[in-house]
């Protein structure tokens, strides 16, 4: 196996490291970096719980290999809070209580900012769209629905 | 040795004193959501080793040899370990242990594990798992259920013979229905870490639903004493009953022992769907007899279930399907005869519902063809028969003393609002989603109810205890417990119950190994509100009462003692008086049934009812649940949102049987082990949900609550095909219901 | 596991002529990489400028599902929503789909129904194949190992009414139990071709025949028309469905499908 050089920047720290081949993104995060909260489950990309954002796109890292993430950025759940405050999606959740037993959590959480950076407004249907592709086994996803929809008015009401 | 990062699993949480009933969020939100909660998956130390499982490709074999010699080869390979390696008794079990930590002579089911490595990496690992020759013969394997039964291949039959043999009724139906093999799919996969502590004895971090039965079963099998083995609540990514029984737990001790350093393992999908038990399948066949006015009169029920290859929870699980097998109504005569067979299919044992959920969608889809033998409205039949506190459970004849609102449940479920017709043409809103199979004019909707009586706790005799210790610490209060939260909620409501009991509002919750504490239990039953928040309500209140009587106080908070107005000992000085107070807490005590199953087998029970509306594509057989409307007794709701929290996912779940969610085992071999085949229901698949929670206080939980999390989970299957009956006129005797099972009865 | 991040065509075509294994989107590839499979010589794609370029009716074989969502060819737009999960579309090619060749592949009824091409590039130049040449078995292409998928060239002219629908057993991410394509031109000339109910995409020449002779969306023909559609696939029995109701599920979405253009048309 023949490591490769990777120049990457994760959630705003910039990182050089050399990495095998074969190693997936989810790997690369979990093993090499420390940066557990990106969890695994289906290793086939059909549950959504691993997604994290390359250059702010929703990407399945069980599937991305680390090599890949070469030049580009990288953003994970313990990039979404900032200065130790939750992040407005990530408060909508718990207040909503759009999460059991949490594994799901940090894609779900993924997904919605990227949903909400693309369409700040979305309708129900949308939301729906974009989380289609997320598996909670939990909650029955209605209040995550919700936490959703409320993050992004919450949002709105944030911004000037 | 290093201890892994969290050694003990603590939830601050503060809030409302008096917060019972009301939606306190959860402590362990915002580590869940900042990616920072440990899940067993996320534990690492100093100098871990990684296990892998080397599992048989044949349901039933003999082993021939088994050559570690290739593996062992591999650089980085520290151990392989097989079934002449287990230190003390090889067999383990959760009711009796039956089933090999490692197989030694004959393999008897897909998967069953052979051997283990543990490796430097976990890829090597894997490498080296797979370099592990193994020698078979090849069996036959008996797959068949009812040829189980036939040749006597049983775990238990149970036989119920109730009331006058000879009592007939005038309108009589009969069906048989089969229910398949669901899997609890818990996102987080099975994982551990052992840490060897370098005096003989090993720390576990595992996923588990039941610390204790671990730990007791690991010390049998490892042959040391129980003060020698920890096993720890670690983070868990769900369960609904696939965490029960043991699987790599006895595995990581014996690595950890054997290389003197610690092991993990994280099984990889595929692995976890072998790794763990699934819901029983279940073959019911059901002759049902009422008079004119349809009341019961009579009730026949065959019940056969596939407990695969080993014991796990069959017993249990065949209990519960023969006892519930009438569902929430009255009936005086009652036979049933049930069987838990042992088959080379793979193991069967708990999950949410646990053999209530595959007899409620039998004895729901007779209901609804005595309703129409009758020419009577379904629901009016159900009124007539509801069971209700006072009356005699069918079965087993267990006078029922707690509050039973079966009518009530009933009533208000017929009452909820029907949702409008739909006449929109967005894919999202019909069968097929984003196929764009349907339009709105290929859809015919459909409407069906479903009621299901499960049991609270444990049963037939099992003495059922929590402990738990309340203590007054500098940081605030402390809730101890080995109870496991799996997401569930349990860490919220212990919360609020503490609180509430002692007037403090900072109080945390620690979950703490078995050394420190006894048993709590199992999660599941639906029983750790009604036990463990039994317990910390006990601890709680004695304690507060021995302060306020030690210093003749009026009232406790996170000030100190106050009396007359003023604060006679300030928190910090009580803080450091050693104030601990540790309780067990029982419920009512149930007996072993007798020869004829009768008995008061069972401590409580809850009642639930689901409308479930649909938009059938009849064409297709494609199916979107539009909607699903429940109304639950649930004694008293300490957490009203985590209780809809309960209810909407347990839902989902059902919804899942019914439509989707089913283990394709084709000679004993799984055919579908991930989730690109095992299809488990996406947000598109999601029904919109309206609960009413019906509080009828008078339970034994604390404050009257009942448990909460599998009434959700036992009628939704049903009535999601008595709604896809209705649209249809189909029979449609079996779940999932698949679209070729409604498409090519159907026609166009 | 040697591995090459190729940035243009040339490195790409050279870590292929030396047996490289192509990774465009990772939808296929990485899943038996997870399963542990170790392919020895992977070339990336994803960098290769030359396979996102989208030229007239020429697709790169690197363009992403997200972006034929958004502005591919009605049905093959329709195709790309129902491909895996957003996150999957982001990444997932069309060249990923047409080179993996599954039954299943989402995007292969409509290069069918409208009869494109496959371009493949070697070190030895280019080739165009026929989608019909292209595919030969199940994941089986006429693709050498030398040889790139760079684009797949649909024809200059596609017809005006296209429709596709899918059939699985549950609402989103789901692999097709069926799925096809219809299309219409203003001349009446039909196709219809059909996934997952045959070892590569399958066009259904007797319903086309018929369907050309059909203008009314209420006509007593369709009858037949879903006949010769059901009696035309080759689907099998599996742990997904049944080679019955793979049948039953091709006529009755291919009647759906030419309904839905003849009531275009008619409107």
């Amino acid at each position: 196996m023949n490591p490769v050089g990777v120049v990457t920047q994760v959630n705003g720290r910039e990182i050089a490291r050399s990495v095998p081949a074969r190693m997936t993104l989810v790997e690369f995060l979990r093993d090499e970096l420390g940066l557990t909260g990106t969890k695994v489950s289906c290793e086939l990309q059909v549950c959504g719980v691993c997604t994290v954002l390359v250059d702010r796109k929703p990407v399945s890292s069980c599937a991305f290999l680390a090599v890949d993430i070469d030049g580009r950025e990288v953003t994970t759940i313990e990039g979404v809070a900032s200065d130790g405050k939750l992040h407005p999606i990530q408060q909508a959740f718990i207040d909503h209580f759009a999460l059991q037993c949490g594994f799901c959590t940090p894609g779900f959480v993924m997904m919605a900012v990227a949903l909400l950076e693309e369409v700040p407004q979305p309708t129900p249907e949308q939301v729906v769209s974009y989380l289609e592709g997320n598996i909670c086994r939990c909650t029955g996803y209605r209040s995550i629905l919700e936490a959703v929809l409320d993050a992004a008015d919450r949002l709105e009401r944030a911004s000037p | 040795m290093t201890a892994p990062p969290s050694t003990t699993l603590t939830d601050h949480v503060t809030g409302t004193v008096n917060g019972i009933g009301e939606s306190t969020v959860r402590p362990d939100g915002i580590p869940k959501l900042q990616g920072s909660f440990a899940y067993a998956s996320d534990l690492e130390t100093e100098g871990m080793l990684w296990a892998a499982t080397v599992r048989s490709p044949h349901p039933h074999a003999r082993i021939v040899d088994i050559d570690p010699g290739p593996a062992l080869a591999i650089g980085g390979v520290h151990a392989v370990l097989t079934a002449e390696d287990v230190p003390g008794r090889l067999l383990f079990g959760l009711e009796h242990p039956d089933q090999p930590v490692l197989a030694s002579d004959v393999v008897r089911y897909w998967g069953e594990p052979v051997a283990i490595v543990a490796a430097e990496d976990p890829e090597t690992a894997r490498i080296a798992a797979a370099a592990v020759t193994v020698e078979y013969v090849v069996l036959d394997p008996l797959v068949d259920p009812e040829e189980a039964d036939t040749r006597d291949e049983v775990f238990r039959r149970i036989r119920i013979r109730r009331g006058d043999q000879d009592v007939r009724g005038s309108v009589v139906v009969e069906g048989v229905y089969e229910v398949g093999m669901q899997d609890q799919a818990p996102l987080g996969t099975e994982a551990g870490l052992a840490i060897p502590d370098g005096e003989g004895g090993v720390d576990l971090y595992a996923t588990t639903q039941y610390v204790h039965a671990d730990h007791s079963q690991i010390v049998a099998s490892l042959d040391l004493t129980a003060e020698m083995v920890r096993s720890h609540p670690t983070g868990i990514g769900g369960a609904f009953g696939a965490r029960e029984d043991v699987n790599l737990h006895i595995h990581l001790c014996m690595l950890a022992l054997y290389t003197r350093r610690p092991v993990k393992q994280v099984y990889q999908r595929s692995e976890s769907f072998t790794g763990h038990v699934h819901r029983h399948p279940a073959r019911l066949r059901y002759r049902h007899e009422a008079d004119e006015d349809g009341r019961l009169v009579r009730v026949e029920a065959d019940v056969l279930i596939d407990g695969g290859a080993y014991a796990s929870t069959t017993s249990a699980v065949l209990g519960n399907a023969c006892y519930f097998a009438v569902g929430p109504y009255k009936c005086d005569n009652v036979n049933v005869d049930g069987v838990g067979v042992r088959t080379n299919n793979p193991p069967c044992g708990a999950m949410r519902g646990f053999g209530a959920v595959q007899v409620c969608f039998a004895h729901e889809a007779q209901m609804d063809r005595l309703a129409a033998a009758l020419d009577m409205d379904p629901l009016e039949l159900r009124r007539r028969n509801a069971l209700a506190t006072g009356d005699a459970l069918a079965t087993t004849g267990q006078r029922i003393d707690t509050p039973l609102p079966t009518r009530e449940v009933i009533d208000s479920l017929v009452a909820m609002p029907m949702p409008e017709d739909d006449d929109s043409e967005d894919p999202l809103r019909l069968p097929g989603g984003t196929g764009l199979t349907t339009e709105r004019r290929d859809v015919r909707r459909g409407v069906g109810y479903a009621f299901g009586i499960k049991n609270l706790g444990f049963s037939e005799g099992s003495d059922d205890y929590a402990q738990a210790r309340v203590l007054l610490s500098p940081q605030g209060a402390i809730v101890e417990t080995a109870a496991i939260e799996v997401g569930q909620g349990l860490v919220t409501v212990v919360g609020q119950i503490a609180r509430s009991a002692l007037g403090i509002g900072n109080v945390e919750v620690r979950h703490i190994d078995t050394s420190r504490i006894g048993s709590a239990g199992s999660t599941s039953a639906s029983r750790q509100t009604q036990l463990t928040g039994g317990a910390v309500l006990a601890a709680a209140t004695a304690l507060r009462d021995r302060v306020l009587t030690e210093f003749a106080g009026e009232y406790l908070d996170d000030d100190g003692v106050w009396r007359d107005g003023e604060l006679v000992v300030p928190y910090a000085e009580l803080a450091s008086g050693g104030w601990e107070e540790t309780t067990t807490f029982r419920h009512p005590p149930t007996e072993e049934p007798d020869e004829n199953g009768q008995g008061t087998l069972h401590a409580d029970f809850a009642v639930a009812g689901h409308r479930a509306i649909v938009d059938v594509d009849v064409g297709l057989g494609l199916v979107r649940v539009v909607r699903i409307d429940t109304a639950q007794d649930v004694g008293k709701a300490l957490n009203p949102e985590s209780v809809r929290g309960q209810i909407e996912g347990g839902i989902l779940q059902g919804v899942g049987l019914a439509m989707m969610e089913e283990l394709i085992v084709e000679g004993g071999v799984i055919r579908n082990p991930t989730f690109t085949d095992y299809l488990l229901p996406t947000v598109l698949d999601a029904p919109d949900v309206e609960a009413l929670l019906i509080e009828q206080e008078g339970s034994w939980g604390p404050h009257g609550a009942k448990g909460v999390g599998e009434p959700p989970t036992i009628s939704s299957t049903a009535a999601v095909a008595a709604a896809i009956r209705e649209a249809t006129g189909l029979a449609l005797p079996r779940v999932p219901i698949r679209p070729e099972h409604v498409a090519l009865e159907g026609g166009v | 596991m040697d591995f090459v991040v190729a940035t243009d065509l040339e490195e790409a075509l050279d870590a292929l002529g030396r047996g490289a294994l192509p990774l465009a989107g990772g939808t296929d590839l990485m899943v038996g990489v997870n399963a542990g499979q170790r392919p020895d010589n992977v070339v990336a794609l994803r960098r290769v400028r030359e396979l996102r370029q989208r030229n007239g009716q020429r697709i790169g074989a690197g363009v992403t599902w997200r972006v034929i969502e958004d502005e591919g060819p009605r049905a093959l737009a329709q195709a790309a929503r129902t491909v895996g999960s957003p996150q999957i579309r982001n990444a997932g090619t069309l060249g990923g789909n047409v080179g993996t060749a599954s039954p299943a592949g989402d995007g292969l009824p409509f290069l069918a129904a409208v009869d494109a091409e496959i371009e493949l590039t070697s070190r030895e130049g280019v080739r165009t194949l026929r989608w019909d040449e292209f595919f030969t078995g199940v994941k089986e292409t006429a693709r050498r190992t030398d040889e790139l998928i760079t684009a797949v060239v649909l024809p200059a002219a596609l017809p005006g009414r296209q429709e596709f629908a899918k059939i699985g057993v549950r609402n989103a991410m789901v692999i097709a139990t069926v799925a096809c394509v219809v299309t219409r031109a203003d001349d009446g000339t039909t196709t219809v071709a059909l996934g997952s109910v045959a070892p590569t995409p399958i066009r259904i020449p007797e319903a086309e025949e018929l369907a050309k002779t059909l203008s009314d969306p209420g006509s007593a023909a369709l009858d037949e028309f879903q006949h010769l559609v059901a009696a035309g696939v080759r689907p099998i029995t599996d742990h997904r469905s049944t080679e019955e109701y793979r049948r039953h599920g091709a006529g009755v979405l291919a009647r759906r499908l030419l309904t839905r253009c003849l009531r275009e048309g008619a409107a």
